[in-house]
Protein backbone atom coordinates (compact mmCIF):
# COMPACT_ATOMS: atom_id res chain seq x y z
CA UNK A 1 0.00 0.00 0.00
CA UNK A 2 2.61 2.50 1.13
CA UNK A 3 4.73 1.42 -1.78
CA UNK A 4 2.08 2.17 -4.39
CA UNK A 5 1.40 5.59 -2.89
CA UNK A 6 5.10 6.44 -3.03
CA UNK A 7 5.33 5.20 -6.63
CA UNK A 8 2.40 7.40 -7.60
CA UNK A 9 4.00 10.28 -5.77
CA UNK A 10 7.26 9.66 -7.61
CA UNK A 11 5.45 9.47 -10.93
CA UNK A 12 3.70 12.76 -10.23
CA UNK A 13 6.92 14.56 -9.35
CA UNK A 14 8.74 12.99 -12.28
CA UNK A 15 6.16 14.29 -14.74
CA UNK A 16 6.12 17.73 -13.11
CA UNK A 17 9.90 18.05 -12.93
CA UNK A 18 10.43 16.85 -16.50
CA UNK A 19 7.79 19.28 -17.79
CA UNK A 20 9.55 22.20 -16.13
CA UNK A 21 12.98 21.04 -17.30
CA UNK A 22 11.80 20.62 -20.89
CA UNK A 23 10.21 24.07 -20.77
CA UNK A 24 13.52 25.60 -19.68
CA UNK A 25 15.45 23.64 -22.29
CA UNK A 26 12.90 24.20 -25.06
CA UNK A 27 14.45 27.39 -26.60
CA UNK A 28 17.74 25.53 -27.11
CA UNK A 29 15.94 22.51 -28.54
CA UNK A 30 13.83 24.64 -30.86
CA UNK A 31 16.94 26.42 -32.16
CA UNK A 32 18.61 23.10 -32.91
CA UNK A 33 15.48 21.81 -34.68
CA UNK A 34 15.09 25.02 -36.69
CA UNK A 35 18.70 24.76 -37.84
CA UNK A 36 17.79 21.58 -39.73
CA UNK A 37 14.76 23.06 -41.52
CA UNK A 38 14.59 24.88 -44.84
CA UNK A 39 14.14 28.65 -44.54
CA UNK A 40 10.52 28.38 -45.68
CA UNK A 41 9.80 25.62 -43.22
CA UNK A 42 11.50 27.55 -40.40
CA UNK A 43 9.03 30.45 -40.59
CA UNK A 44 5.96 28.40 -41.52
CA UNK A 45 2.79 29.21 -39.62
CA UNK A 46 1.58 27.17 -37.87
CA UNK A 47 5.05 25.92 -36.90
CA UNK A 48 6.07 22.68 -38.55
CA UNK A 49 7.55 19.80 -36.69
CA UNK A 50 6.82 16.36 -38.11
CA UNK A 51 5.98 17.62 -41.59
CA UNK A 52 8.94 20.01 -41.83
CA UNK A 53 11.43 19.93 -44.70
CA UNK A 54 14.62 18.70 -43.07
CA UNK A 55 17.94 19.70 -44.57
CA UNK A 56 21.65 20.10 -43.83
CA UNK A 57 21.89 22.98 -46.28
CA UNK A 58 22.04 25.66 -43.55
CA UNK A 59 25.18 24.20 -42.06
CA UNK A 60 26.97 24.03 -45.40
CA UNK A 61 25.80 27.60 -46.19
CA UNK A 62 27.08 28.95 -42.87
CA UNK A 63 30.29 26.99 -43.31
CA UNK A 64 30.80 28.44 -46.79
CA UNK A 65 29.83 31.99 -45.84
CA UNK A 66 32.26 32.45 -42.99
CA UNK A 67 35.47 31.03 -41.69
CA UNK A 68 34.01 29.01 -38.82
CA UNK A 69 37.20 27.03 -38.04
CA UNK A 70 39.13 30.26 -37.41
CA UNK A 71 36.46 31.65 -35.05
CA UNK A 72 36.28 28.29 -33.32
CA UNK A 73 40.04 28.06 -32.92
CA UNK A 74 40.16 31.60 -31.51
CA UNK A 75 37.45 30.71 -28.98
CA UNK A 76 39.36 27.61 -27.91
CA UNK A 77 42.68 29.42 -27.59
CA UNK A 78 41.23 32.42 -25.77
CA UNK A 79 39.09 30.50 -23.29
CA UNK A 80 41.67 27.81 -22.49
CA UNK A 81 44.59 30.25 -22.55
CA UNK A 82 42.98 32.75 -20.19
CA UNK A 83 41.88 29.97 -17.84
CA UNK A 84 45.29 28.28 -17.64
CA UNK A 85 47.11 31.58 -17.20
CA UNK A 86 44.58 32.63 -14.58
CA UNK A 87 45.06 29.37 -12.66
CA UNK A 88 48.84 29.79 -12.67
CA UNK A 89 48.52 33.20 -11.05
CA UNK A 90 45.56 32.37 -8.81
CA UNK A 91 46.72 29.06 -7.29
CA UNK A 92 49.62 30.55 -5.26
CA UNK A 93 47.44 33.50 -4.20
CA UNK A 94 44.52 31.34 -3.10
CA UNK A 95 46.89 28.92 -1.40
CA UNK A 96 48.55 31.57 0.71
CA UNK A 97 45.26 33.24 1.63
CA UNK A 98 43.72 29.92 2.66
CA UNK A 99 46.66 28.61 4.69
CA UNK A 100 48.51 31.70 5.89
CA UNK A 101 45.57 34.04 6.42
CA UNK A 102 46.24 37.52 7.75
CA UNK A 103 43.72 39.78 9.39
CA UNK A 104 43.22 41.53 6.05
CA UNK A 105 42.54 38.37 4.00
CA UNK A 106 38.73 38.75 4.00
CA UNK A 107 39.01 42.39 2.96
CA UNK A 108 41.44 41.47 0.21
CA UNK A 109 39.05 38.85 -1.15
CA UNK A 110 36.16 41.32 -1.10
CA UNK A 111 38.31 43.93 -2.84
CA UNK A 112 39.22 41.43 -5.56
CA UNK A 113 35.56 40.67 -6.18
CA UNK A 114 34.78 44.39 -6.19
CA UNK A 115 37.07 44.91 -9.20
CA UNK A 116 34.40 43.03 -11.15
CA UNK A 117 31.83 45.64 -10.20
CA UNK A 118 33.09 48.18 -12.72
CA UNK A 119 30.65 48.02 -15.65
CA UNK A 120 32.54 47.07 -18.81
CA UNK A 121 30.84 49.81 -20.82
CA UNK A 122 32.26 52.38 -18.38
CA UNK A 123 35.88 51.62 -19.25
CA UNK A 124 35.36 50.73 -22.90
CA UNK A 125 37.24 53.73 -24.35
CA UNK A 126 40.27 53.55 -22.01
CA UNK A 127 40.55 49.83 -22.70
CA UNK A 128 40.26 50.42 -26.42
CA UNK A 129 43.01 53.06 -26.29
CA UNK A 130 45.27 50.91 -24.11
CA UNK A 131 44.87 47.96 -26.43
CA UNK A 132 45.55 50.11 -29.49
CA UNK A 133 48.66 51.73 -27.95
CA UNK A 134 50.18 48.46 -26.75
CA UNK A 135 49.52 46.61 -29.97
CA UNK A 136 47.26 44.13 -28.18
CA UNK A 137 44.18 45.13 -30.15
CA UNK A 138 42.73 42.28 -32.19
CA UNK A 139 45.33 39.81 -30.94
CA UNK A 140 44.70 36.54 -29.13
CA UNK A 141 47.30 37.55 -26.54
CA UNK A 142 45.30 40.69 -25.77
CA UNK A 143 42.07 38.78 -25.27
CA UNK A 144 43.75 36.07 -23.22
CA UNK A 145 45.07 38.79 -20.90
CA UNK A 146 41.78 40.70 -20.74
CA UNK A 147 39.64 37.65 -20.00
CA UNK A 148 42.19 36.27 -17.56
CA UNK A 149 42.10 39.51 -15.56
CA UNK A 150 38.33 39.72 -15.82
CA UNK A 151 37.86 36.25 -14.37
CA UNK A 152 40.82 36.24 -11.97
CA UNK A 153 38.72 37.30 -8.95
CA UNK A 154 36.27 34.46 -9.58
CA UNK A 155 39.11 31.95 -10.00
CA UNK A 156 40.76 33.08 -6.76
CA UNK A 157 37.47 32.97 -4.85
CA UNK A 158 36.65 29.47 -6.01
CA UNK A 159 40.13 28.10 -5.31
CA UNK A 160 40.18 29.82 -1.91
CA UNK A 161 36.97 28.10 -0.85
CA UNK A 162 38.28 24.72 -2.03
CA UNK A 163 41.63 25.12 -0.33
CA UNK A 164 39.85 26.08 2.88
CA UNK A 165 38.33 22.58 2.93
CA UNK A 166 41.73 20.89 2.95
CA UNK A 167 42.63 20.02 6.55
CA UNK A 168 45.57 22.07 7.79
CA UNK A 169 46.92 19.16 9.90
CA UNK A 170 48.20 17.41 6.82
CA UNK A 171 50.20 20.45 5.87
CA UNK A 172 51.55 20.81 9.40
CA UNK A 173 52.68 17.21 9.35
CA UNK A 174 54.46 17.83 6.08
CA UNK A 175 56.16 20.87 7.54
CA UNK A 176 57.31 18.84 10.55
CA UNK A 177 58.90 16.43 8.14
CA UNK A 178 60.76 19.36 6.64
CA UNK A 179 58.87 19.81 3.40
CA UNK A 180 59.65 23.13 1.75
CA UNK A 181 56.88 25.45 0.73
CA UNK A 182 57.40 24.55 -2.88
CA UNK A 183 57.14 20.82 -2.20
CA UNK A 184 54.16 21.39 0.04
CA UNK A 185 52.27 23.04 -2.82
CA UNK A 186 53.49 20.65 -5.50
CA UNK A 187 53.17 17.26 -3.79
CA UNK A 188 50.56 17.66 -1.08
CA UNK A 189 48.24 20.49 -1.83
CA UNK A 190 47.89 20.15 -5.59
CA UNK A 191 46.83 16.48 -5.67
CA UNK A 192 44.23 17.15 -2.96
CA UNK A 193 43.01 20.21 -4.77
CA UNK A 194 42.71 18.65 -8.24
CA UNK A 195 38.90 18.26 -8.12
CA UNK A 196 38.48 21.88 -7.04
CA UNK A 197 40.92 23.08 -9.68
CA UNK A 198 39.07 21.05 -12.32
CA UNK A 199 35.72 22.64 -11.40
CA UNK A 200 37.28 26.09 -11.40
CA UNK A 201 38.80 25.42 -14.78
CA UNK A 202 35.55 24.21 -16.28
CA UNK A 203 33.51 27.17 -15.03
CA UNK A 204 36.09 29.65 -16.26
CA UNK A 205 36.34 28.11 -19.70
CA UNK A 206 32.57 28.51 -19.95
CA UNK A 207 32.65 32.11 -18.69
CA UNK A 208 35.43 32.97 -21.15
CA UNK A 209 33.74 31.15 -24.04
CA UNK A 210 30.50 33.05 -23.45
CA UNK A 211 32.07 36.46 -22.84
CA UNK A 212 30.66 38.75 -25.49
CA UNK A 213 31.62 42.32 -24.66
CA UNK A 214 35.40 42.53 -24.77
CA UNK A 215 35.68 39.75 -27.33
CA UNK A 216 33.55 41.81 -29.72
CA UNK A 217 34.82 45.32 -28.94
CA UNK A 218 38.53 44.48 -28.79
CA UNK A 219 38.72 42.46 -32.00
CA UNK A 220 38.04 42.94 -35.68
CA UNK A 221 39.13 39.92 -37.69
CA UNK A 222 42.28 38.15 -36.55
CA UNK A 223 41.39 37.31 -32.97
CA UNK A 224 37.59 37.32 -33.24
CA UNK A 225 36.03 34.31 -31.48
CA UNK A 226 32.58 32.74 -31.86
CA UNK A 227 30.78 35.56 -30.04
CA UNK A 228 31.83 37.85 -32.92
CA UNK A 229 30.93 35.12 -35.42
CA UNK A 230 27.36 35.06 -34.13
CA UNK A 231 27.14 38.85 -34.03
CA UNK A 232 27.75 38.86 -37.79
CA UNK A 233 24.74 36.58 -38.29
CA UNK A 234 22.09 38.78 -36.71
CA UNK A 235 19.93 38.73 -39.80
CA UNK A 236 17.54 41.61 -40.41
CA UNK A 237 13.84 40.92 -39.95
CA UNK A 238 14.17 37.20 -39.55
CA UNK A 239 14.74 36.35 -43.21
CA UNK A 240 17.35 33.76 -42.38
CA UNK A 241 15.96 31.94 -39.39
CA UNK A 242 17.32 28.55 -40.30
CA UNK A 243 20.81 29.89 -41.01
CA UNK A 244 20.76 31.98 -37.85
CA UNK A 245 19.79 28.85 -35.92
CA UNK A 246 22.53 26.82 -37.58
CA UNK A 247 25.12 29.48 -36.74
CA UNK A 248 23.79 29.67 -33.15
CA UNK A 249 23.97 25.91 -32.79
CA UNK A 250 27.53 25.91 -34.10
CA UNK A 251 28.50 28.63 -31.61
CA UNK A 252 27.04 26.96 -28.53
CA UNK A 253 27.42 23.25 -29.34
CA UNK A 254 31.06 22.82 -28.23
CA UNK A 255 30.53 24.36 -24.79
CA UNK A 256 27.08 22.76 -24.39
CA UNK A 257 28.54 19.30 -24.92
CA UNK A 258 31.50 20.01 -22.68
CA UNK A 259 29.19 21.37 -19.99
CA UNK A 260 26.91 18.33 -20.16
CA UNK A 261 29.81 15.98 -19.65
CA UNK A 262 31.33 18.04 -16.89
CA UNK A 263 28.12 19.02 -15.13
CA UNK A 264 28.98 17.19 -11.88
CA UNK A 265 32.23 19.18 -11.53
CA UNK A 266 30.45 22.29 -12.62
CA UNK A 267 27.74 22.05 -10.00
CA UNK A 268 30.46 21.77 -7.40
CA UNK A 269 32.29 24.69 -8.93
CA UNK A 270 29.30 26.95 -9.23
CA UNK A 271 28.51 26.87 -5.56
CA UNK A 272 31.71 28.72 -4.70
CA UNK A 273 32.07 26.27 -1.83
CA UNK A 274 29.42 28.35 -0.15
CA UNK A 275 26.88 25.58 0.10
CA UNK A 276 27.83 22.24 1.50
CA UNK B 1 51.91 28.33 13.44
CA UNK B 2 53.23 30.10 10.38
CA UNK B 3 56.79 31.28 10.62
CA UNK B 4 58.08 34.69 9.67
CA UNK B 5 59.53 33.40 6.42
CA UNK B 6 56.40 31.50 5.42
CA UNK B 7 54.38 34.69 5.92
CA UNK B 8 56.75 36.55 3.66
CA UNK B 9 56.49 33.81 1.05
CA UNK B 10 52.72 33.87 1.35
CA UNK B 11 52.67 37.60 0.65
CA UNK B 12 54.92 37.06 -2.32
CA UNK B 13 52.45 34.51 -3.68
CA UNK B 14 49.49 36.87 -3.43
CA UNK B 15 51.44 39.76 -4.88
CA UNK B 16 51.11 38.98 -8.62
CA UNK B 17 47.31 38.72 -8.38
CA UNK B 18 47.00 41.88 -6.33
CA UNK B 19 49.35 43.90 -8.54
CA UNK B 20 47.72 42.72 -11.78
CA UNK B 21 44.19 43.33 -10.54
CA UNK B 22 45.19 46.71 -9.17
CA UNK B 23 46.64 47.79 -12.53
CA UNK B 24 43.64 46.29 -14.36
CA UNK B 25 41.35 48.37 -12.16
CA UNK B 26 43.27 51.60 -11.58
CA UNK B 27 44.60 52.44 -15.06
CA UNK B 28 41.24 52.44 -16.87
CA UNK B 29 39.60 54.06 -13.85
CA UNK B 30 42.16 56.87 -13.74
CA UNK B 31 41.85 57.41 -17.48
CA UNK B 32 38.06 57.46 -17.19
CA UNK B 33 38.18 60.04 -14.39
CA UNK B 34 40.61 62.17 -16.46
CA UNK B 35 38.42 61.99 -19.61
CA UNK B 36 35.30 62.74 -17.63
CA UNK B 37 36.57 66.27 -16.93
CA UNK B 38 37.79 66.85 -20.48
CA UNK B 39 36.15 67.97 -23.69
CA UNK B 40 36.87 64.97 -25.90
CA UNK B 41 34.76 64.43 -29.01
CA UNK B 42 35.93 62.17 -31.77
CA UNK B 43 33.76 64.04 -34.27
CA UNK B 44 35.29 67.43 -33.49
CA UNK B 45 38.87 66.73 -32.44
CA UNK B 46 39.89 70.40 -32.76
CA UNK B 47 37.88 71.24 -29.64
CA UNK B 48 39.64 70.12 -26.53
CA UNK B 49 40.40 71.35 -23.02
CA UNK B 50 38.83 71.17 -19.63
CA UNK B 51 35.10 70.64 -19.38
CA UNK B 52 34.82 71.14 -15.65
CA UNK B 53 31.81 69.21 -14.45
CA UNK B 54 29.81 69.83 -17.61
CA UNK B 55 30.01 66.19 -18.73
CA UNK B 56 28.49 65.20 -15.40
CA UNK B 57 25.77 67.86 -15.46
CA UNK B 58 24.88 66.80 -19.00
CA UNK B 59 24.23 63.30 -17.68
CA UNK B 60 22.25 64.46 -14.67
CA UNK B 61 20.12 66.78 -16.82
CA UNK B 62 19.55 64.25 -19.56
CA UNK B 63 15.89 63.21 -19.68
CA UNK B 64 17.01 59.58 -19.93
CA UNK B 65 19.26 59.64 -16.90
CA UNK B 66 16.85 58.76 -14.11
CA UNK B 67 15.06 56.37 -16.44
CA UNK B 68 18.41 54.73 -17.18
CA UNK B 69 19.20 54.40 -13.47
CA UNK B 70 15.77 53.04 -12.60
CA UNK B 71 15.86 50.63 -15.55
CA UNK B 72 19.27 49.39 -14.42
CA UNK B 73 17.97 48.76 -10.90
CA UNK B 74 14.72 47.31 -12.26
CA UNK B 75 16.70 44.85 -14.39
CA UNK B 76 18.86 43.75 -11.45
CA UNK B 77 15.91 43.55 -9.04
CA UNK B 78 13.56 41.90 -11.52
CA UNK B 79 16.01 39.21 -12.57
CA UNK B 80 17.00 38.53 -8.94
CA UNK B 81 13.36 38.20 -7.88
CA UNK B 82 12.42 35.88 -10.75
CA UNK B 83 15.50 33.67 -10.58
CA UNK B 84 15.34 33.28 -6.81
CA UNK B 85 11.58 32.59 -6.56
CA UNK B 86 11.56 30.17 -9.49
CA UNK B 87 14.98 28.84 -8.53
CA UNK B 88 13.65 27.86 -5.09
CA UNK B 89 10.50 26.27 -6.57
CA UNK B 90 12.34 24.34 -9.29
CA UNK B 91 15.09 23.24 -6.89
CA UNK B 92 12.44 21.90 -4.50
CA UNK B 93 10.74 20.08 -7.37
CA UNK B 94 13.95 18.47 -8.64
CA UNK B 95 14.92 17.57 -5.09
CA UNK B 96 11.88 15.28 -4.86
CA UNK B 97 12.39 11.60 -5.69
CA UNK B 98 12.12 11.56 -9.49
CA UNK B 99 13.26 9.29 -12.28
CA UNK B 100 16.19 10.53 -14.32
CA UNK B 101 17.56 13.20 -12.04
CA UNK B 102 20.85 13.34 -13.96
CA UNK B 103 19.39 14.10 -17.41
CA UNK B 104 16.92 16.42 -15.70
CA UNK B 105 19.74 18.48 -14.27
CA UNK B 106 21.45 18.60 -17.65
CA UNK B 107 18.31 20.07 -19.26
CA UNK B 108 17.85 22.65 -16.52
CA UNK B 109 21.49 23.77 -16.62
CA UNK B 110 21.56 24.18 -20.43
CA UNK B 111 20.68 27.90 -20.74
CA UNK B 112 23.86 28.64 -18.77
CA UNK B 113 25.94 27.39 -21.70
CA UNK B 114 24.27 29.66 -24.24
CA UNK B 115 26.31 32.80 -24.87
CA UNK B 116 24.36 36.06 -24.32
CA UNK B 117 24.25 37.19 -27.98
CA UNK B 118 22.86 33.80 -28.99
CA UNK B 119 20.33 33.76 -26.15
CA UNK B 120 19.16 37.26 -27.04
CA UNK B 121 18.85 36.56 -30.76
CA UNK B 122 17.06 33.23 -30.22
CA UNK B 123 14.44 34.92 -28.04
CA UNK B 124 14.16 37.97 -30.26
CA UNK B 125 13.78 36.12 -33.56
CA UNK B 126 12.56 32.59 -32.94
CA UNK B 127 10.18 33.39 -30.10
CA UNK B 128 9.25 37.05 -29.68
CA UNK B 129 9.18 38.10 -33.33
CA UNK B 130 5.67 39.50 -34.06
CA UNK B 131 5.31 37.65 -37.40
CA UNK B 132 7.55 34.61 -37.39
CA UNK B 133 8.07 34.01 -33.69
CA UNK B 134 6.74 30.89 -32.04
CA UNK B 135 4.86 32.93 -29.44
CA UNK B 136 3.11 34.87 -32.21
CA UNK B 137 2.14 31.59 -33.86
CA UNK B 138 0.80 30.36 -30.52
CA UNK B 139 -1.23 33.55 -30.09
CA UNK B 140 -2.70 33.19 -33.59
CA UNK B 141 -3.49 29.56 -32.85
CA UNK B 142 -5.54 30.72 -29.88
CA UNK B 143 -7.26 33.32 -32.04
CA UNK B 144 -5.47 36.25 -30.36
CA UNK B 145 -3.41 39.10 -31.73
CA UNK B 146 0.34 38.43 -31.38
CA UNK B 147 1.89 40.45 -28.58
CA UNK B 148 4.63 42.90 -29.60
CA UNK B 149 6.88 41.85 -26.76
CA UNK B 150 9.94 43.98 -27.48
CA UNK B 151 7.93 46.99 -28.64
CA UNK B 152 5.17 47.08 -26.03
CA UNK B 153 6.96 45.56 -23.04
CA UNK B 154 10.67 46.09 -23.71
CA UNK B 155 11.94 46.04 -20.11
CA UNK B 156 9.78 43.07 -19.14
CA UNK B 157 11.01 41.17 -22.20
CA UNK B 158 14.67 41.92 -21.48
CA UNK B 159 14.20 40.94 -17.82
CA UNK B 160 12.57 37.71 -18.99
CA UNK B 161 15.42 36.84 -21.37
CA UNK B 162 18.11 37.58 -18.80
CA UNK B 163 16.18 35.60 -16.17
CA UNK B 164 16.13 32.59 -18.49
CA UNK B 165 19.92 32.85 -18.80
CA UNK B 166 20.49 33.07 -15.03
CA UNK B 167 17.81 30.67 -13.78
CA UNK B 168 20.11 27.61 -14.04
CA UNK B 169 22.75 29.27 -11.88
CA UNK B 170 20.26 30.12 -9.12
CA UNK B 171 18.54 26.74 -9.33
CA UNK B 172 21.78 24.76 -9.09
CA UNK B 173 23.10 26.63 -6.07
CA UNK B 174 19.76 26.40 -4.28
CA UNK B 175 19.46 22.71 -5.19
CA UNK B 176 22.86 21.98 -3.69
CA UNK B 177 21.78 23.74 -0.50
CA UNK B 178 18.53 21.78 -0.38
CA UNK B 179 20.29 18.47 -0.77
CA UNK B 180 22.22 19.08 2.42
CA UNK B 181 19.04 19.63 4.41
CA UNK B 182 18.35 16.65 6.63
CA UNK B 183 15.01 15.03 5.87
CA UNK B 184 14.73 13.90 9.50
CA UNK B 185 14.20 17.46 10.62
CA UNK B 186 11.41 17.92 8.11
CA UNK B 187 9.82 14.59 9.05
CA UNK B 188 9.93 15.47 12.73
CA UNK B 189 8.22 18.76 12.00
CA UNK B 190 5.61 16.95 9.95
CA UNK B 191 4.96 14.54 12.86
CA UNK B 192 4.46 17.52 15.14
CA UNK B 193 1.76 18.72 12.78
CA UNK B 194 3.59 21.57 11.07
CA UNK B 195 1.92 22.43 7.77
CA UNK B 196 3.82 22.23 4.48
CA UNK B 197 3.90 26.02 4.36
CA UNK B 198 5.33 26.47 7.85
CA UNK B 199 7.86 23.66 7.26
CA UNK B 200 9.03 25.67 4.25
CA UNK B 201 8.97 28.97 6.14
CA UNK B 202 10.76 27.85 9.29
CA UNK B 203 13.05 25.03 8.15
CA UNK B 204 13.72 25.00 4.40
CA UNK B 205 14.01 28.74 3.80
CA UNK B 206 16.37 29.51 6.72
CA UNK B 207 18.55 26.61 5.58
CA UNK B 208 18.91 28.25 2.15
CA UNK B 209 19.77 31.75 3.43
CA UNK B 210 23.46 31.39 2.67
CA UNK B 211 22.84 30.00 -0.80
CA UNK B 212 20.41 32.81 -1.59
CA UNK B 213 23.02 35.32 -0.41
CA UNK B 214 25.59 33.85 -2.78
CA UNK B 215 23.11 33.98 -5.66
CA UNK B 216 22.27 37.63 -4.97
CA UNK B 217 25.92 38.65 -4.63
CA UNK B 218 27.25 36.94 -7.74
CA UNK B 219 24.28 37.76 -9.96
CA UNK B 220 24.24 41.44 -8.96
CA UNK B 221 27.86 41.80 -10.01
CA UNK B 222 27.09 40.39 -13.44
CA UNK B 223 23.66 42.01 -13.87
CA UNK B 224 24.76 45.59 -13.14
CA UNK B 225 26.79 45.57 -16.35
CA UNK B 226 24.22 43.87 -18.61
CA UNK B 227 24.59 45.29 -22.06
CA UNK B 228 24.65 42.68 -24.83
CA UNK B 229 21.06 41.50 -24.38
CA UNK B 230 19.71 45.05 -24.71
CA UNK B 231 22.02 45.82 -27.62
CA UNK B 232 20.84 42.74 -29.53
CA UNK B 233 17.11 43.01 -28.82
CA UNK B 234 15.70 46.50 -28.18
CA UNK B 235 18.68 48.81 -28.75
CA UNK B 236 17.46 50.63 -25.66
CA UNK B 237 14.11 51.42 -27.28
CA UNK B 238 11.47 51.98 -28.28
CA UNK B 239 12.48 55.59 -27.69
CA UNK B 240 14.53 55.11 -24.57
CA UNK B 241 12.09 52.82 -22.76
CA UNK B 242 14.66 50.08 -22.14
CA UNK B 243 17.79 52.21 -21.88
CA UNK B 244 19.99 51.29 -18.93
CA UNK B 245 23.01 53.14 -17.61
CA UNK B 246 25.56 50.88 -19.40
CA UNK B 247 23.60 51.31 -22.62
CA UNK B 248 23.52 55.13 -22.23
CA UNK B 249 27.30 55.09 -21.82
CA UNK B 250 27.69 52.90 -24.87
CA UNK B 251 25.54 55.31 -26.91
CA UNK B 252 27.63 58.30 -25.85
CA UNK B 253 30.89 56.50 -26.59
CA UNK B 254 30.21 54.75 -29.88
CA UNK B 255 27.25 56.56 -31.44
CA UNK B 256 27.63 60.18 -30.28
CA UNK B 257 31.39 59.60 -30.06
CA UNK B 258 31.61 61.89 -27.05
CA UNK B 259 34.30 60.29 -24.92
CA UNK B 260 34.11 62.92 -22.20
CA UNK B 261 30.43 62.32 -21.56
CA UNK B 262 30.78 58.56 -21.83
CA UNK B 263 33.55 58.72 -19.22
CA UNK B 264 31.39 60.82 -16.89
CA UNK B 265 28.65 58.22 -17.30
CA UNK B 266 31.19 55.51 -16.54
CA UNK B 267 32.18 57.17 -13.28
CA UNK B 268 28.49 57.52 -12.34
CA UNK B 269 28.06 53.81 -13.07
CA UNK B 270 31.05 52.95 -10.87
CA UNK B 271 29.59 55.05 -8.03
CA UNK B 272 26.20 53.37 -8.45
CA UNK B 273 27.83 49.92 -8.40
CA UNK B 274 29.65 50.86 -5.22
CA UNK B 275 26.48 52.08 -3.53
CA UNK B 276 24.74 48.83 -4.42
CA UNK B 277 27.78 46.83 -3.27
CA UNK B 278 27.89 48.72 0.02
CA UNK B 279 24.30 47.86 0.87
CA UNK B 280 24.77 44.28 -0.32
CA UNK B 281 27.81 43.76 1.87
CA UNK B 282 26.18 45.40 4.85
CA UNK B 283 23.03 43.36 4.68
CA UNK B 284 24.63 40.10 3.62
CA UNK B 285 28.18 40.10 4.89
CA UNK B 286 27.13 38.28 8.05
CA UNK B 287 25.71 35.37 6.07
CA UNK B 288 28.93 34.91 4.15
CA UNK B 289 31.40 34.26 6.96
CA UNK B 290 32.62 30.74 6.62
Amino acid sequence: MARSVSTRRKLFFTVAAWSVALLIFFPVLWTILTSFKTEASAVASPPELLGADWTLQNYSDVWARSDYPRFFLNSVIISIGSTVLGLLIAIPAAWSMAFVPGNKTKDLLMWMLSTKMMPAAAVLIPMYLIFQKTGLFDTRTGLVLALMLMNLPVIIWMLYTYFKEIPGEILEAARMDGASLKNEVLYILTPMAIPGIASTMLLNIILAWNEAFWTITLTTINAAPLSAFIASFSAPQGLFYAKLSAASTMAIAPILIMGWFGQKQLVRGLTFGAVK
Amino acid sequence: MATQSSRATARLMVAPSVVLLFIWMIVPLAMTIWFSFRIYRLLSPERSGWAGVRNYTWFFNSPDFWLGISNTLLLVGGVLAITIVFGVLIAMLIDQPVWGQGPLRILVISPFFVMPPVAASIWENLFMHPQNGLLAAAARGLGEQPILFLESYPMASVIFIVSWEWLPFATLILLTALQSLSSEQLEAAEMDGASALSRFRYITLPHMTRAITVVILIQTIFLLGIFGEIFTTTQGGPGSASTTLPYMIYKQALIAKDIGRAAAGGIIAVVLANIVAFFLMRSMGKHLDA
